[in-house]
């Protein structure tokens, strides 16, 4: 049986989006998706990963912690909504592309279509393919480099190619690239001070502390131990952020030095992983990864359940987490009872795999916000 | 550990008593289907009594309705057929000693009851434990001031809304007039504890007001109401909602209503997951949900519904439902999450944590599906066989049913929801030909003006004082420029889209001419993305008709690229075929041979991030071409073909056949594959079949469906070995697709097509009868009206018409004289050589409804079901006594074996159903259906033979003989079974009640005792078709008012009443009836229209005086569009009275109503108590 012939464009990408003409989306082990663009008319490659959350793209776009990957959405339609400035995770989108099934539109104004904003910032994204069979396809076959061309590149052997020499993830210093090149502060008064360790920090763990009352101190990733510690930090947070732990030294031996310091300490997501690597423990790469607004979490300590937001590559081996490092497993994820928190048996430090800010996701777990905040106060 | 961070810091789970698993559990059903309540309980009490058993909890299933599956006495440890009542079910516990009761999957008459239960201490004197909702969440859901309480303590907000209640009438109009005043109109009406918002709906007048008011007040069981603020023009948003007894919490599902507030969600188009809301809305309304279902402790499902602002910065919680709901089964279907089955886990003690997810089989409960698709629900309304209601929509549910359909758009999800509603012109292009002169109209005006500019749209016109043209009704062109005739526009359009079973085929049509969407969004409220999409659907109609036959050349690339487009978006082959202006074969041709096929994917609960073992489907053309998700299932292997939506006439007594012979394929070692596009039915859950396909049941899906599972067998000349169809159990909708699945070569299990034909086919069953000799009402077929009249004269009135194409009017109706004949023929239907009538003799006498099972050699028949009301009341809406009581020996026998012959001419080889008429001259055949019929769960339960199983396995190849049954009538059980209607009519403004030849119930129940009349008090109770009793010195009254070919039977319905202490109020001559029968002491009531004479009362006055416990009223014969003395029965309606419109079941009632008989109506005893072999046949 011939392939069936490809719909008409507008059926897969809104004529009020517009699209940019037919592209491919190719995968490193050969496989090979048609497609058509919509996004910037650029070629762009990188990690794969499915999300599967059924709203939130605009996060998504803006979360620094996709830096460097493409992101497929499980969902079919993506567009349908507008996007709003104040739900923008960062300066900027940071994914490297975006495939989805059909490009939908907003009954807006152009400004507020999700196509323009990849537009701006040259992101090329895909539409027209069978993510749930790409989703499939790439369950069996765990994490793919892969590309999408730019418009009107549609020799499948070129693709593959241009997908064999995407330069590797955990290659590579995403950190770097999304993390700020100088401190900020937000807030201000005499409320306990927060020191946020930005490695792709999002706008809703800022919003987030801020509404418990504490002033927030936003520093690169660069920042030394004493720069972090000063005096007047009443508590940490090691931000979530693309890329591999292991390639972090630099974080890893400064989040040694704040566990060693015993000041009220939270890490998210890259920053539970640096912890815990601090702690001794080993990180490595989940065969798919964890992209949704759907997993189940247990707390070890209270049995308690929460569905959790989660966007992570990479898990704490908790097997290979010492006894001797006074952390202990406090949550996991009860999908695949992989880690998913750490905490001190002594010191007001706790770390979390997921997203407790939610964005896009649940907001269930933001008592994790709480917990952290009092413990400055305690602190200040 | 620093106990400070903590400590401060988790949640601490709230302290739970000890819960152990309950050792036996009660569950309530719902009784039977109605309006606002139907097959979505069948389904929910099917997997909770599963669940349970599988948790070794000993189940006891209380129901009253004999067509369920939940029924079945396979599925509970103990089933028992007894109304649901307080005395029924406190003999029940009393008799059983359950520990837990179960009343949160039986809907609100469950929730209700057990409401009742504990106030009557019942649950407390037998120590009976309520599972997972909590009497006071129940109360808090539906007492509206207690709700709006716990809203304020959570900081939720609501729509501003007053109660109306008080310690008498007087007090609940003062506070009314409070309400009015502080709410002010329009307002929504909304009467506490009823179903699907029952005596609810939306107002505009004061007068409407008092209206709504009062009879909300008479249809609250605590005579409460609240007046809320319409917050007309919002979006409906809902989310079903999890939470265990360790309060975790989860939200299954988000649903988005297409039709804004103002519409029953029931009523509403429903797509899910929500689709036009940002991530930081769905999340607040999430946790708005979560916190409310906390806050009432419900200890399993919650149906939590919002009202949010067009532009999404506000919203109101509106209603709250602490139980699975309809709304619950939809999400079950749309996720593939059994809410059902998770709830009853959780009332069995377990956690979410620790229930596995049958449907990955990988992961836990404790989590929530994602979607990779999208869902549409359509509602099925009954309208077609309520030509006269009213069909406007409110807060008062109507429909009786829902199309399910998924897809990977909404466009294409709308289109197949569509496709499967399974109902005359209803298609994605059904229009009415009367709409034509407001279209064209409307379109005159509005089509191609820019809405967003220059002030034109809903509210503007365009602003040149241009001439418009239009065709007018008469069919006149029209040209006008007066203002005034176009100021008009704004008012026509609002009044053509406000909400009815209608509206969206009237946007297509209006979007298919041209008006801006803008102009729709304005008039109806509608989201502007679900109307651009719709507008998409409506764009490539044009495009397709612009095509023209370049759409099916192979070498025509945009031709090929829009067909591929057209199928993605979920067009039929049919409906492309006739836009296209082309045969259907030439565009299935076009398309196969481009490789244009669909392909099916899983719904798995998470978007493929999991391998899953489910076996739940639906066709896309979005995968065309992807690799396929499982193989073909193992053959051997049958398609069960569903029944499709709950209508009038088809119910879930076939979905309790489908359910049954997938489960005998299954038990046989076959694989049963089932598709069905019915989202509340047991056939559509995930574990009912080897393989479940959620699809419409149209020829061209059921086809793809066997193509895709036949791939790669063969038969041994090489030809592809067709996965065989079984159409004999899911109603009219499998049986109408036999004839096209043959043709395209698939074989048919059971009944071959031939015999299908020969009884479907009038002109062929007639001969076939004359053949074998049996009597049937004389009858034939008339091209004119003249004709027509002609035959009647001949055959004699009364007569049965039968045209084969309606317009407006019904299929079948009597005809009494000449005149009623022309007036049905000539209103209601087209009568010419291509659309012959059929006229048959209307026999009176007595009904007698048969099912048999035949192998071709041999007849089973298990029982004669005898109907009540004598023949012309259509067999679903009377009431059958098994076995017959007033029958004799002879013709019983003479049924039979005429049965065993029509099946072995026939050839029929599974189940046939038969009706005869009993007459002095006869004995005479009137139908033979080669199917399952409505009365197999019934005949079923009460006999004990399993005829769907005997049915499946001899289209296996087995015979009665070797299964171990014998030829003939089994012998008749020392008990009575009773099978009564229940009817919804109620609830259809503008529906006359009096029962006749087209079907008007909605659903059926039972009652069973050794005597017929204690049987038939419990069938009637538990239908609500009983009056309230006489006693403690009050003699309610009884009005009578018979027409005369009736007063044969007013004697004997006069004596009943008086023995049963009711009082008697009638009109002149069946009080002169009474009298001469010697009942004395009747009030006298002046005929509808007349002047009250003397002592006598104005008949509506008399109703409506609040004395009237019931009315018998029976009308004199007409046809059924025009019927006498309808307000009375109109009247008996509004004042909530019953009313009987046929003096048998007037007689039969009263008869039950003797206070002798009374303390046996109490005694209960379980289906297999009863019908001792029946679990193990099962």
């Amino acid at each position: 049986m011939r392939l069936p012939p490809l719909p008409r464009a507008d059926a897969i990408v809104d004529p009020r989006v517009g699209d940019a003409g037919p592209a491919l989306l190719a995968l490193e082990d050969g496989t090979v998706f048609p497609g058509i663009a919509f996004g910037s008319p650029v070629a762009a490659g990188g990690d794969l990963v499915v999300n599967t959350s059924q709203t939130g793209y605009q996060e998504i776009a803006t979360d620094p912690s996709y830096a460097g990957q493409v992101v497929v959405m499980t969902y079919p339609l993506i567009g349908n909504y507008g996007r709003l400035e104040d739900d923008d995770q960062s300066e900027r989108p940071w994914l490297r592309g975006l495939v989805v099934a059909h490009a939908t539109a907003a009954v807006l104004d152009d400004a507020r279509q999700l196509a323009t904003l990849l537009r701006g910032n040259g992101i090329p994204a895909i539409a027209g393919v069978d993510t749930r069979a790409l989703a499939r396809h790439l369950r069996t076959t765990g994490c793919q480099r892969g590309i999408i061309t730019a418009p009107g590149v549609t020799d499948p052997a070129i693709a593959i190619a241009m997908a064999r020499d995407v330069p590797r993830w955990e290659d590579q210093d995403f950190v770097a690239q999304v993390s700020p090149a100088a401190p900020r502060e937000v807030g201000d008064g005499d409320a306990p001070l927060v020191a946020i360790v930005d490695f792709g920090l999002k706008a809703n763990i800022v919003r987030s502390l801020r509404r418990r009352g504490v002033r927030v101190r936003v520093l690169p990733h660069t920042a030394t131990a004493e720069e972090v510690l000063a005096g007047d930090v009443a508590g940490v947070v090691l931000s979530p952020g693309p890329g591999d732990p292991a390639r972090l030294a630099g974080p890893v031996a400064l989040a040694r030095a704040i566990i060693e310091d015993g000041r009220p300490l939270l890490g998210i997501c890259l920053g539970h992983q640096v912890v815990g690597r601090a702690a001794g423990a080993e990180t490595s790469r989940l065969r798919f990864g964890h992209h949704g607004a759907n997993h189940p979490v247990q707390d070890l300590d209270t049995g308690y359940v929460q569905v959790t937001a989660q966007n992570h590559e990479v898990q704490v081996v908790g097997e290979s987490l010492p006894a001797s490092s006074g952390f202990r497993v406090s949550q996991l994820n009860l999908n695949d009872r992989s880690v998913e928190g750490l905490r001190h048996v002594e010191k007001p430090i706790e770390t979390v795999q997921y997203h407790p800010e939610g964005a896009p996701g649940p907001l269930d777990a933001l008592a994790v916000f709480d917990r952290f905040a009092d413990a400055c106060r305690r602190n200040a | 550990m620093t106990d400070a961070f903590v400590a401060a810091a988790l949640p601490v789970p709230p302290v739970h008593a000890h819960r152990p698993k309950p050792a036996s559990v009660l569950i309530l059903g719902s009784g039977p289907v109605v309006i606002g309540q139907a097959a979505e309980f069948d389904y929910a009490g099917t997997q909770a009594c599963r669940a349970l058993r599988a948790e070794g909890v000993r189940t006891i299933l209380v129901n009253s309705n004999p067509a369920t599956i939940m029924t079945d006495p396979s599925v509970a440890d103990a089933v028992y057929l007894e109304p649901l009542t307080v005395p029924a079910i406190e003999a029940v516990i009393a008799r059983e000693k359950p520990e837990g009761l179960l009343a949160g999957l039986g809907g609100q008459t469950a929730l209700n009851l057990a409401m009742e239960l504990s106030k009557a201490g019942v649950l407390e004197r037998h120590n009976v434990r309520l599972l997972g909702t909590p009497l006071e969440a129940i109360r808090m859901a539906e007492d509206r001031e207690a709700f709006r309480d716990l809203l304020d303590r959570i900081g939720q907000p609501y729509a501003p809304s007053s109660i109306v209640e008080g310690a008498d009438d007087e007090a609940r109009h003062a506070s009314a007039r409070v309400a009015l005043e502080t709410i002010g109109l329009p307002a929504i009406i909304r009467p506490a504890f009823t179903l699907g918002g029952t005596g609810g709906g939306i107002v505009e007048t004061e007068e409407a007001y008092w209206e709504r008011v009062r009879a909300g007040l008479r249809s609250s069981p605590i005579k409460q109401v609240m007046i809320e603020r319409c917050l007309v023009g919002w979006q409906e948003i809902e989310y079903e909602v999890m939470r265990d007894a360790e309060d975790t919490c989860i939200a299954v599902c988000s649903m988005e209503n297409v039709d804004p507030l103002g519409v029953h969600t029931g009523d509403s188009i429903v797509v899910a997951p929500v689709q036009t809301l940002t991530d930081a809305v769905h999340q607040r309304l999430r946790s708005a949900s979560l916190a409310i279902i906390r806050a009432l402790g419900v200890e399993g499902g919650c149906n939590v519904q919002f009202a949010l602002s067009p532009d999404s910065t506000e919203y109101a919680v509106i209603e709250v439902n602490p139980r699975v709901s309809r709304s619950s089964a939809l999400a079950s279907k749309a996720t593939g999450y059994p809410i059902a089955r998770v709830a009853a886990q959780i009332a069995a003690g377990r956690t979410l944590a620790d229930i596995p997810n049958v449907v990955t089989g990988t992961t836990v409960a404790a989590f929530e599906p994602a979607l990779d698709y999208v869902v549409v629900k359509l509602p099925r309304f009954p309208f077609d066989k309520f030509p006269g209601a009213d069909r406007r929509l409110g807060s008062q549910m109507k429909a009786t049913g829902e199309v399910m359909a998924i897809d990977r758009t909404f466009g294409a999800a709308l289109n197949k929801a569509l496709r499967g509603l399974e109902q005359a012109g209803a298609g994605p292009m059904g229009e009415d030909p009367s709409w034509a002169p407001t279209f064209a109209y409307l379109a005159a005006v509005y089509a191609g003006i820019d809405a967003e500019e220059g002030g034109a749209g809903f509210d503007g016109l365009p602003a040149e004082d241009a001439p418009i043209r239009w065709t007018d009704a008469g069919g006149q062109a029209c040209e006008s420029s007066r203002f005034a005739q176009r100021s008009a526009a704004p008012i026509v359009l609002k009044r053509f889209l406000e909400p009815s079973d209608s509206r969206l085929w009237r946007v297509l049509g209006l979007l298919r001419r041209g008006v801006p969407q803008e102009v729709v969004r304005r008039a109806t409220g509608i989201s502007a993305w679900f109307l651009a999409e719709m507008g998409r659907n409506v764009a490539l109609e044009s495009d397709v008709r612009a095509m023209g036959p370049r759409l099916v050349d192979p070498e025509d690339a945009d031709g090929a690229a829009l067909l591929a487009t057209v199928k993605r978006a979920a067009f039929s082959d049919r409906d492309l075929a006739s836009l296209a202006g082309m045969q259907e074969a030439a565009v299935r041709g076009a398309r196969q041979a481009l490789g244009i096929v669909p392909g099916f994917a899983m719904v798995d609960t998470c978007a493929a991030e999991f391998a899953a073992e489910t076996p739940y489907f639906y066709s896309t053309y979005a995968s065309s071409g992807s690799p396929a998700e499982a193989p073909p299932v193992a053959r051997p292997a049958a398609l069960v073909i569903g029944s499709g939506p709950v209508r009038i006439g088809q119910g879930i007594e076939f979905d309790y056949c489908a359910v049954q012979a997938a489960d005998v394929l299954r038990r046989n070692g076959w694989s049963a594959v089932m598709v069905n596009s019915n989202p509340e039915t047991v056939s559509t859950d995930f574990d009912a079949s080897t393989r479940l396909y959620f699809e419409p049941l149209d020829t061209e899906s059921v086809r793809s469906i066997i193509e895709f599972e036949s791939a790669g067998f063969r038969n041994p000349d090489g030809t592809i070995a067709m996965l065989p169809a079984v159409v004999a159990f899911g109603g009219q909708t499998p049986l109408n697709l036999a004839a096209p699945l043959v043709a395209a070569g698939v074989p048919l299990l059971g009944s071959d097509l031939e015999a299908i034909d020969q009884a479907e086919e009038r002109t062929r069953f007639s001969a076939l009868l004359d053949r074998l000799g049996i009597p049937q009402p004389e009858g034939g077929m008339a091209e004119s009206i003249e004709e027509a009249l002609t035959l009647a004269e001949r055959i004699g009135y009364p007569v049965i018409v039968r045209p084969s194409f309606v317009i407006g009017g019904l299929a079948i109706d009597f005809a009494y004289s000449p005149d009623d004949l022309v007036r049905h023929l000539a209103a209601a239907a087209v009568v010419d050589p291509d659309r012959p009538v059929r006229i048959d003799r209307f026999l009176e006498g007595i009904e007698v409804d048969i099912d048999a099972v035949s192998d071709g050699r041999d007849v089973l028949i298990p029982g004669l079901l005898e109907h009540v009301e004598r023949a012309g009341v259509h067999s679903g809406d009377s009431i059958g006594v098994f076995p017959p009581q007033h029958v004799a020996e002879g013709d019983q026998s003479l049924i039979v074996s005429t049965m065993q012959r029509v099946c072995l001419a026939l050839g029929a080889k599974g189940l046939v159903n038969a009706q005869f008429i009993v007459r002095d001259d006869g004995v005479y055949l009137i139908e033979v259906n080669p199917r399952a019929s409505r009365t197999v769960p019934f005949m079923s339960k009460v006999t004990g033979v399993p005829m769907v199983e005997l049915a499946v396995r001899i289209s296996l190849g087995e015979t009665l003989a070797s299964m171990g049954w014998e030829d003939g009538l089994r012998p008749v059980p020392p008990f009575v079974s009773v099978k009564s209607p229940a009817f919804s009519t109620a609830k259809l403004k503008g529906v006359d009640p009096s029962v006749g030849p087209f079907m008007q119930s909605t659903g059926e129940v039972i009652g069973i005792a050794v005597d017929p009349r204690v049987a038939m008090a419990k069938a009637l109770t538990g239908a609500s078709l009983i009056p309230p009793r006489a006693g403690d010195g009050v003699a309610p009254l009884v009005l009578l008012s018979v027409a005369d070919r009736d007063k044969w039977g007013v004697p004997d319905l006069g004596r009943a009443l008086v023995r049963a202490g009711y009082r008697l109020a009638a009109t002149g001559g069946t009080r002169a009836t009474l009298e001469a029968a010697g009942i004395t002491g009747i009030a006298h009531v002046a005929k509808l229209g007349a002047e009250p004479v003397g002592d006598e009362v104005g008949i509506l006055e008399l109703i409506a005086s609040g004395e009237v416990r019931l009315v018998v009223n029976t009308p004199t014969p007409r046809s059924g569009a025009v019927r006498d003395a309808a307000d009375i029965r109109h009247a008996t309606i509004a004042e909530g009275i019953l009313c009987f419109t046929s003096i048998e079941t007037g007689i039969a009632a009263s008869e039950a109503l003797d206070p002798s008989i009374f303390d046996e109506i109490a005694v209960v005893r379980s289906i297999t108590d009863w019908v001792p072999g029946v679990a193990a046949a099962s």
